[in-house]
């Protein structure tokens, strides 16, 4: 069985170059990942996580719950963590959304958040880790100087029934010097 | 293993970290259909009819499947073949699936599956084991002529005399409830018929083999024609067994029957309602302790609901049978414990197996004993716990290894500041929220045991430029199997990990190696694979000899390198290619069977594992006063691992399982009315959050284990079966008030 080929949002059908700042001017359209996307009419009423996965290609959010609790299906939405499972692709045009596909670097370097999730064991069967490193990655960029306390709490709306979170918490503290220098 | 203290290794975590590992449903096939599951809305009742018409011309609807449609047996069990994998004569609890409707999309196939009549005679609900087990009861199975599904029996030396010998006796009952894996990636399934007749099959299952017996079987093919591809997995946890089976299954049929590429995806809810749970125990026993302080006798009964299917249950309640009495010296025992058919959602293997439920019974009564008899908790666990080479209420004498109790137990208390923290403990008395700390302890039995015969293969194939593929019967679950014995092979064949290809199992390929279960992983497939190991290094070391001049058994293998002991060595992809030259291969199978065991079912006396792990278990917490709110503050474990393999994700068990156990002291239950579930999703499941969870610590202990090849034991299970009771005596000294029924928690 041949798996289809993991593709980046630059591979995915249906992208066009354009701008963030052209965004406001074009409502039809949203921005995956960097790339403007054109959303037709029919796509529109599509469900967000739905319309990633299967149009897009963009499996990395994954369904866990359909009602908004678990937090695996989680992207960035102008760098705050959305839930996409419950709203349609209309809720979000004009908007650039992250998945974790586009968190690496565009050469495929790992993230350092994304290292810090390696280096600290903090990946077990890696379904909830796509939502948490967005989810984390969201809270660093706002709060570059957590403490311990805070960075539980910041993941405290995705579950996973793996790790315990200790280890999860330990590499987001790791990650935490890298948002201090730049992002 | 230093330099993995460091930093953690996974092969597998680039790939998850980046969203790149693609699980079942994330894989796309060209022509791919989608089915979904259809249910009838009853808890038990007789199949009239399953009417399809309707359903199958719906809208982009390709074929409807009932139990008429299967072309093998519709029956299947890893125990008892009394699974219906398509309902055909009744439904036996709310989440027997009727119907399998197939269509193009899967938007179509949920919308014709509303169409599908499910018609059949309500039929009178069994959902108390207790009078389940009553003479003239209605039968969930007719066939089997009785609801009883198993019955345990455990007799050692003579109670009578025991508890006449008892200056103390204490007696109570314990209940838990039903508890669900959770494992965050629902069931799912793709499968296609190859075009060399070969029907393959790739879904979320922790049990490849057992799935592949399911497939064979429900389509009448020979075990050749079904092929299981290994698949990434979100969670197993136990749960990922039997009804991950059963969805293969009818995915398979519907590939079969379409000639298409199939996907079946569980929604949450599908998944809550059908997927078998932990089971529901409900615990009476009778604890006799003499003067000085030891035990002298334990009576037990236990009856556990099975739910509509056999499943596992025989061997979830073997467990709890051998472990009945928790971790200490008792000589004189009687028991039993009995597993019951019941219109309930089906219970089965889960992290822990039958003992999650006994620990939380007997680590409560021990202290309850303990006060009985004026000693603390602490020091009535010292008088009576097993040591090196104490015999087990089986029968088993503690031997070839080292029985380390004690360790782990004196561990815990130095470490907790227990003996201090209980001496602050509230006892309910105090103005401000209530404080108390507690601990468990259990010893565990490895892998299987008598429960079944129990034996794993590897293989290991040296490439001719010195890289490594390796490929076992083991399955990555998440919890780093894969990791683990690469890690073990890199080591055994000294090269460098990045070396080695952990190629992901086919059921093709590498023999029956049972199910990864039972914390077996790490020591049955890290068995096997140090047995290919030494195999391959014997082969390559034979081309060498010659050069080295020394015998094969002399070469030592590391840094790349097969070195003699005058220090004249070959490079290791060398030493491939003059084997290959020699036209041999550097290839071996190994395979490792479990040392044996034995059992007498009659008495339930025996040697049932062949091996043990031990582990402790504290938590602090506090306990709010006003609303009874329960926060964990601090969490202690300790366990003889054998060994480390893989330190940041032996680390990841201990947290993982103690958080999961937290979940089952303090708040998970499957909530049910008259057999239909109201627990279907995470509102009404609720699982530990971060913020449940406090800061854990990790004490590992390492006696390498002589009858483990890679001298590691287990930890997937032990780190999980030992919170809740904690929790409970930790709750008893914080309020003065014994829960014996989970879940603990909650406001009141």
């Amino acid at each position: 069985m041949k798996t289809t080929a993991p593709s980046t949002a630059a591979g995915a059908p249906g992208f066009a170059r354009g701008s963030t700042s052209a965004a406001k001017a074009r409502p039809l359209t949203l921005i995956v990942n960097g790339r403007r996307l054109r959303i037709t009419a029919r796509n529109r009423h599509k469900n967000l996580l739905t319309f990633l996965r299967e149009d897009l290609d963009l499996t990395g959010a994954k369904r866990g719950c359909g009602i908004g609790l678990c937090g695996a299906c989680t992207v960035l939405a102008d760098k705050r963590p959305l839930r996409t499972c419950r709203i349609f692709v209309a809720a979000v045009l004009g908007r650039s959304l992250t998945t974790i596909e586009g968190l690496a670097a565009p050469n495929g370097g790992l993230h350092p958040l994304q290292q810090a999730f390696i280096d600290a064991g903090a990946i077990q069967c890696g379904y909830c880790t796509p939502g948490m490193v967005l989810t984390a990655h969201a809270f660093l960029l706002k709060h570059p100087e957590p403490s311990r306390a805070e960075a539980r709490r910041a993941i405290s709306a995705n579950l996973c029934r793996c790790t315990g979170y200790q280890q999860i918490i330990d590499s987001i503290l790791a990650a935490a010097p890298h948002y201090r220098k730049k992002e | 293993m230093d330099e993995l203290k460091e930093k953690a290794w996974r092969n597998d975590a680039a790939a998850k970290v980046t969203g790149r590992v693609r699980f079942t449903d994330d894989i796309k096939l060209p022509g791919l259909l989608h089915a979904v599951p259809v249910y009838g809305d009853y808890v038990h009742a007789r199949i009239v009819a399953v009417d399809t018409a309707a359903a199958t011309k719906s809208r982009g609807v390709v074929r409807v499947i009932t139990a008429r449609d299967v072309p093998g047996s519709n029956r299947c069990g890893q125990i008892l073949k009394d699974l219906h994998v398509l309902a055909d004569d009744k439904i036996r609890y709310h989440g027997d699936v009727a119907a399998v409707v197939v269509a193009e999309t899967r938007a179509q196939a949920i919308a014709a599956g509303r169409r599908v009549r499910v018609r059949a005679e309500p039929l009178p609900e069994l959902l108390d084991p207790e009078a389940a087990l009553a003479p003239g009861a209605p039968l969930v199975h007719e066939e089997r002529g009785a609801n009883l599904i198993h019955r345990h029996v455990i007799r050692k030396g003579d109670t009578t005399r025991g508890f006449a010998e008892s200056a103390h006796i204490v007696e109570q009952e314990f209940r838990t409830p039903f508890v669900e894996h959770a494992y965050l990636e629902p069931e799912a399934a793709i499968c296609r018929v190859r075009d060399d007749g070969v029907l393959e099959v790739r879904g979320s299952m922790q049990h490849p083999y057992s799935t592949r017996r399911f497939v064979a079987e429900f389509l009448g093919l020979p075990l050749a024609r079904v092929e299981i591809v290994g698949t990434p997995m979100g969670g197993g946890f136990g749960g990922k067994d039997d009804t991950a089976a059963l969805v293969c299954a009818r995915t398979a049929l519907a590939a079969w029957l379409t000639g298409r590429p199939v996907k079946m995806t569980y929604e949450r809810e599908w998944s809550m309602r059908e997927s078998y749970k932990r089971h529901p125990y409900r615990m009476r026993y009778r604890m006799g302790v003499g003067a000085d302080g030891l035990i002298r006798a334990v009576e037990c009964r236990i009856v556990a609901d099975g739910g509509a299917y056999c499943s596992t249950s025989p061997w979830v309640t073997w467990r709890s049978t051998v472990q009945c009495c928790g971790p200490y010296v008792v000589p004189h025992v009687e028991g039993e414990v009995l597993s019951v058919y019941t219109n309930h959602v089906f219970t089965g293997a889960m992290r822990g197996f039958g003992s999650p439920q006994v620990n939380f019974a007997v680590e409560q009564l021990v202290e309850m004993a303990a006060a009985a008899a004026g000693l603390s908790g602490v020091e009535f666990r010292r008088r009576n716990m097993v040591r090196q080479g104490s015999t087990t209420v089986t029968g088993q004498v503690l031997e070839g290894h080292a029985v380390s109790l004690s360790e782990v137990f004196e561990r815990v208390l130095a470490e907790s500041g227990y003996e201090d923290k209980l001496r602050r403990s509230s006892h309910g008395q105090g103005e401000d929220d209530y404080y108390g700390i507690g601990l468990a302890m259990s010893y565990r039995g490895v892998s299987l045991g008598a429960e079944g015969t129990d034996f794993c293969a590897a293989v290991v194939s040296v490439q001719f430029d010195g890289s490594v593929i390796l490929e076992a019967g083991i399955h990555e679950n998440g919890q780093g199997a894969e990791s683990a014995m690469i890690l073990l092979l890199a080591e055994e064949l000294g090269v460098d990990r990045d070396h080695i290809v952990y190629r992901r199992p086919s059921t093709s390929a590498v023999p029956d190696s049972g199910t990864t279960v039972a914390s077996r992983a790490t020591i049955m497939g890290g068995g096997a694979v140090s047995r290919a190991a030494a195999a391959v290094r014997l082969q390559m070391a034979g081309a060498v000899v010659a050069d080295l001049g020394c015998r094969p058994e002399e070469v030592r293998f590391a840094g790349s390198r097969l070195t003699a002991p005058g220090g004249r060595d070959v490079g290791f992809a060398e030493a491939a290619q003059r084997l290959y030259r020699d036209q041999k291969y550097p290839y071996a199978l190994g395979v490792f069977p479990a040392p044996r065991v034995d059992w007498d079912e009659s008495c339930g006396q025996g040697r049932a594992y062949f091996t043990w792990v031990y582990g402790c278990q504290a938590v602090e917490l506090s306990v709010n006063k006003r609303t009874g709110r329960i926060r964990l503050l601090n969490a202690w474990a300790a366990h003889d691992v054998g060994r480390a393999v893989n330190w940041a994700a032996l680390l990841g068990q201990f947290y993982g399982g103690m958080a999961m156990g937290a979940g089952y002291g303090l708040f998970e239950e499957v909530a049910m009315t008259g057999g239909r579930l109201r627990s279907l999703n995470f509102d009404t499941y609720r699982i530990p959050r971060s913020t449940d969870m406090p800061e854990m610590t990790a004490i590992v202990l390492e006696n390498r284990d002589p009858l483990s090849p890679s001298g590691a034991k287990s930890i997937g299970e032990p780190a999980n079966e030992l919170m809740a009771p904690a929790i409970a005596n930790a709750y008893f000294h914080a309020t003065g008030r014994r829960r014996c029924q989970l879940p603990i928690g909650g406001e009141k």
